[in-house]
C-alpha cells in the first residue's frame, strides 16, 4: 500500500463527460422542474438510460465480485470510487435530477448486499434492458425514522400458498412512484420493503422483501411536497394484504437470536453513506463555483497565501469553504477506497457522511448569504441548492445518527453502552 | 490511483517515531514546559531517529531522499509527543531543508554534511517578524545588493536556538520577493537578544529576537546564489510542517480526552456514554481526519510537482490552525475543571493550539 492521490483515468473521464451532462441536460431544466413538482423529466431519463446502456453500464452499481479478466486484475478495484465520482458530478448538475437517474438505486443496493445469487440474477438484470427501470427502498414509517427497529410493517408467511403477506404503511420512499407505478415508458420496477417477521424479536426480526410494481394491495398514496429536490418523487406507500412469493425475502426466513438479518440491512448503508456524502459535496461545489464566478465577474480575486489578517471577509469565507469541500471529498474517497479494497469502513463511512452533511449545508447557506439579493432570488439557482443540500444531512442517516455511529466506533461502545 | 495507507517503510518509521514520542518526549513534556528548559538528551535521542538525515542524499552526508508525504507522517508523530521537543529536534531542518531544496551545489556541499553529520547542532532560520499582520511574502527585513554583497537590515522574531547557532538562514525581501540568505555567526551587524522570547506556550523552546544592522552577506550566501530561489516552495514546506504538527497535537488532545471520558463517571455512567461528550469526540475525530487527508494530499502534490501544490499546502495549514484550536479547546472542555489544571496536558495543548495560526516558520519538512 501507499499514499497516493492520482485520480484514476476512468474517474477523470467520467467527470469530464458528466460535466457536459450537468451543463447541457440538467442545469437548463433545474428551475423548470423545481417549479413543476412531480413532473417527470422524461427527456433526461431517456437520454441518460440510452447513454448508460451505450456505455455498457447498468447504472450506479459496482461490478459483481471483481473481474476475472487478467488485464483488469492488474489494476486495483475502483468500483465504488468511480460511483462516488459519478454521483458527485451528477449532484453538481442537479441533486434532484440525480435521483431521477434510471436504475436500481437503494432497492437494487439492498438486493446486491443481501440477496442470493438467484435473487441477484432475477432482480438486477432488468436495469440494463431497453426501457428505463427504477427500484426503491421502503424503510421509513411515520413512527420509525432513524430508529428503524421501531418498524411496524408486518410480513407473515402464508404456508398454504408459500407467500408472504405484508401489511403496513411506508413513507419517504425516494423514487417510489417511478419504481412502483407502471408508467408506459418505464420497465417493470420494484420496491424493497422492510418488515418484521417476528415483532417480539426487535431488530433480529427485520427482513427486506422485493415487492414488484403493480402488486395487488400495494398503493402509492401520495407524493410529498418538499423543501428541495422537488423533481425527485418521495412517495408514501401502503400495503394491505400484499402477497409476494416466498423467495422474495432477502436473507434468512428464520429468526435467530442475534441481529444478523438487521446487520445485513445496515451493511447496505456502510456502502451507500459515502455515496450520499458525495452527492452533498456535488451540490456544495456547484454553489461555491457559482459564487466564485460571480466574484470574478465583479473583479474580486481570492488572494490565496495571504495571512488571515490581510484577507477580506469574503476571501476568508471562500478559502474556508474550499478547505471544507476538499477535505470532505477526500474523506469520501477514503471511505469508498476502503470499500473497494474490502476494508472495514464503518468509521470512515460515517465520518464522511457527518462531514459532508455539515459541509453541504454550511456551504450552500453561506453562498446564498454572500451573494446577497442574487443569492436569495429565484433568478439564480443558489437558493435552490440551499434547499436541495439540506436533505443530504438528513437522509441515509442524519448527521446525528452518524455522529452516534462514529462515537461508538472511536469509543469501542455498543449500542446499549452509548444510546 | 487513490490510496490511503502508508507503505511498509513509512509504517516502520511511524512506529519508531511514535514510540519515541510517547515514551521519551511525552514523559518530559510537562517538566520541560514548567522548567522552561529542554532536556537535550531527549532531543538528541530524537535527532538519532534520523528524520532529517533520511531526507538528505548520501552525497551530502545523509542516507536518503526527501519525501514530503513521509515527512508529514513522521512529523505528526513527533508532535504527538511534545511540540517544543519536536521543534527542537527539527530545528536543523530549518537550515538544511531550504539548502537541500533551493541551494546551489556549492551551498549543499559546504553546509549539508556539517548539519547532518554527527550529533544534533543548532543550525536555524529566521522568518517571523514582530507585526500583527506578519506576511511571509511581504517581509519588512530587506536585502539590498551592493557591489559584492547583499546588505540585510531588519528584525526577526521567534528564532529557535539563534544564540547558539553557527549559521542562520535569514529571510528578507529582495526586489519584492522573499529570499533566504545564509548569515554566519561572526558577520558584523548581526545581534541576538540576550533574553529569550516568552510565548503563550512552547516555554521550553529557546527563541530569540535577531537584529540585522547592515549585515553584509556575500552573494554566494544567497540561497540559490545570485539567481535566488522559489520561496513559495519553502513556504509550502513550512506550511506542511505546521499542518502535520497541528495534527499531532490535535490527536494527542483527542486521545487524552477520549480516554479520560471513558474513565470519568458522572450520574452513574462514564461521561463518554453521554451524547453531549460522545458527539464532541466524534466531531474532533472527524475534523482531524479531514485535515489529515488534506495535508497528505498537499504533501503528495508537492512531491509530484502538481501545479496547485502550494495552494493546497496553504489550505491545509489554514484548515489545520482552525482544526487544532477546535479540538484542543474541546479536550479541555471534556476534562472540565481538571482540564484547566496544569497537571493534565490538555491545557498545554490548547495553548499550543492557538499558536499554529502564527507560528509557520518554526519548522520545515
Amino acid at each position: 500500500m501507499t499514499i497516493e492521490f492520482e485520480s484514476p483515468k476512468p474517474i477523470t473521464q467520467a467527470q469530464f463527460m458528466l460535466k457536459t451532462v450537468a451543463d447541457e441536460m440538467m442545469r437548463p431544466k433545474s428551475r423548470y422542474f423545481d417549479e413543476h413538482e412531480h413532473e417527470i423529466p422524461w427527456d433526461y431519463i431517456e437520454f441518460m438510460h440510452g447513454a448508460m446502456r451505450a456505455m455498457g453500464g447498468n447504472g450506479l452499481a459496482p461490478r459483481e465480485n471483481g473481474s476475472k479478466n487478467e488485464e483488469e486484475k492488474k489494476h486495483p478495484p475502483i468500483g465504488y470510487q468511480l460511483i462516488a465520482a459519478q454521483i458527485e458530478s451528477l449532484a453538481y448538475g442537479d441533486l434532484g435530477m440525480y435521483h431521477c437517474l434510471p436504475g436500481g438505486g437503494l432497492g437494487a443496493a439492498a438486493v446486491y448486499a443481501a440477496g442470493t445469487a438467484e435473487q441477484k440474477a432475477k432482480f438486477l438484470a432488468r436495469f440494463n434492458e431497453e426501457r428505463p427501470t427504477f427500484a426503491a427502498m421502503c424503510i421509513t414509517e411515520s413512527g420509525a425514522g432513524s430508529d428503524n427497529s421501531a418498524i411496524r410493517t408486518r410480513a407473515i408467511l402464508d404456508e398454504k400458498t408459500n407467500e408472504w403477506v405484508i401489511n403496513g404503511e411506508k413513507i419517504f420512499v425516494t423514487g417510489g412512484d417511478k419504481s412502483f407505478t407502471e408508467y408506459e415508458k418505464l420497465g417493470k420496477g420494484y420496491v424493497v420493503v422492510w418488515a418484521t417477521i417476528e415483532p417480539s424479536a426487535g431488530r433480529a426480526g427485520l427482513r427486506a422483501f422485493v415487492v414488484e410494481a403493480g402488486t395487488q394491495g400495494v398503493k402509492v398514496d401520495k407524493l410529498e411536497h418538499k423543501m428541495g429536490i422537488r423533481v425527485s418523487d418521495t412517495a408514501a406507500i401502503s400495503l394491505v394484504d400484499a402477497r409476494v412469493p416466498f423467495d422474495h425475502i432477502l436473507g434468512s426466513a428464520t429468526v435467530e437470536k442475534n441481529t444478523t438479518g438487521f446487520k445485513g440491512a445496515m451493511a447496505t448503508f456502510d456502502a451507500t453513506r459515502p455515496l450520499v456524502a458525495a452527492s452533498g459535496i456535488g451540490v456544495a461545489r456547484a454553489a461555491l463555483e457559482f459564487l466564485k464566478q460571480k466574484l470574478a465577474e465583479n473583479k474580486i480575486e481570492i488572494r490565496y497565501g495571504l495571512p488571515r489578517q490581510k484577507l477580506s471577509n469574503i476571501e476568508r469565507e471562500v478559502i474556508d469553504m474550499e478547505i471544507m469541500l476538499k477535505s470532505a471529498w477526500l474523506m469520501v474517497m477514503k471511505a469508498v477506497w476502503m470499500a473497494d479494497n474490502k476494508k472495514h469502513n464503518v468509521l470512515e463511512s460515517s465520518m464522511s457522511k457527518v462531514k459532508a452533511g455539515d459541509v453541504s449545508t454550511k456551504v450552500t447557506q453561506k453562498v446564498v448569504e454572500l451573494l446577497g439579493p442574487l443569492g436569495y432570488s429565484r433568478e439564480f439557482l443558489a437558493e435552490k441548492w440551499f434547499r436541495d443540500a439540506k436533505i443530504t444531512d438528513i437522509y441515509e442517516g442524519t448527521g446525528q445518527i452518524n455522529r452516534l455511529v462514529v462515537a461508538r466506533q472511536i469509543l469501542g461502545y455498543s449500542g446499549s453502552e452509548l444510546r | 490511483m487513490y490510496s490511503f495507507e502508508p507503505n511498509e517503510e513509512q509504517q516502520m518509521l511511524i512506529d519508531a517515531v511514535g514510540k519515541y514520542a510517547s515514551n521519551d518526549l511525552r514523559a518530559v513534556s510537562h517538566d520541560m514546559e514548567e522548567a522552561a528548559e529542554l532536556q537535550m538528551n531527549v532531543v538528541s535521542k530524537g535527532w538519532e531517529l534520523g528524520l532529517l538525515q533520511a531526507s538528505i542524499p548520501e552525497s551530502y552526508g545523509g542516507f536518503g531522499e526527501r519525501n514530503a508525504v513521509t515527512n508529514v507522517l513522521a512529523f505528526e508523530e513527533l508532535a504527538f509527543g511534545d511540540l517544543a521537543g519536536a521543534y527542537a529536534v527539527g530545528t536543523p531542518n530549518l537550515f538544511a531543508i531550504p539548502i537541500l531544496l533551493s541551494g546551489t551545489e556549492g551551498q549543499k556541499k559546504k553546509y549539508l554534511s556539517k548539519v547532518v553529520d554527527g550529533r544534533w547542532r543548532p543550525y536555524t532560520a529566521a522568518l517571523i517578524e514582530y507585526a500583527f499582520d506578519f506576511d511571509p511574502n511581504d517581509l519588512k527585513t530587506s536585502a539590498k545588493l551592493t557591489a559584492d554583497s547583499y546588505v540585510l537590515t531588519g528584525e526577526k522574531a521567534f528564532v529557535p536556538f539563534a544564540k547558539d547557532a553557527d549559521a542562520i538562514i535569514v529571510y528578507a525581501s529582495f526586489g519584492g520577493r522573499s529570499q533566504g540568505f545564509i548569515v554566519e555567526k561572526e558577520m558584523a551587524g548581526l545581534s541576538i537578544s540576550d533574553e529569550r522570547e516568552k510565548l503563550m506556550s512552547l516555554n521550553a523552546l529557546p527563541l530569540y529576537r535577531v537584529k540585522l544592522d547592515n549585515v553584509k552577506v556575500p552573494v554566494i550566501n544567497r540561497l540559490g546564489s545570485a539567481s535566488g530561489h522559489d520561496f513559495e516552495l519553502l513556504l509550502a514546506s513550512m506550511r506542511l510542517a505546521s499542518a502535520s504538527a497541528a495534527l499531532g497535537v490535535a490527536n494527542a488532545a483527542f486521545e487524552y480526552a477520549r480516554d479520560y471520558a471513558k474513565e470519568r463517571e458522572a450520574f452513574g455512567v462514564k461521561i463518554a456514554q453521554k451524547q453531549a461528550i460522545a458527539f464532541m469526540l466524534a466531531e474532533m475525530r472527524t475534523e482531524i481526519e479531514a485535515i489529515r487527508l488534506l495535508t497528505w494530499e498537499a504533501a503528495w502534490k508537492l512531491d509530484n510537482k502538481k501545479v496547485d501544490a502550494y495552494t493546497e499546502a496553504y489550505l491545509a495549514s489554514t484548515g489545520a490552525a482552525d482544526m487544532v484550536m477546535m479540538v484542543t479547546d474541546r479536550a479541555v472542555q471534556i476534562l472540565g475543571g481538571h482540564g484547566y489544571i496544569r497537571e493534565h496536558p490538555v491545557e498545554r495543548w490548547m495553548r499550543i493550539g492557538r499558536g499554529f495560526a502564527m507560528l509557520t516558520g518554526l519548522a520545515i519538512i
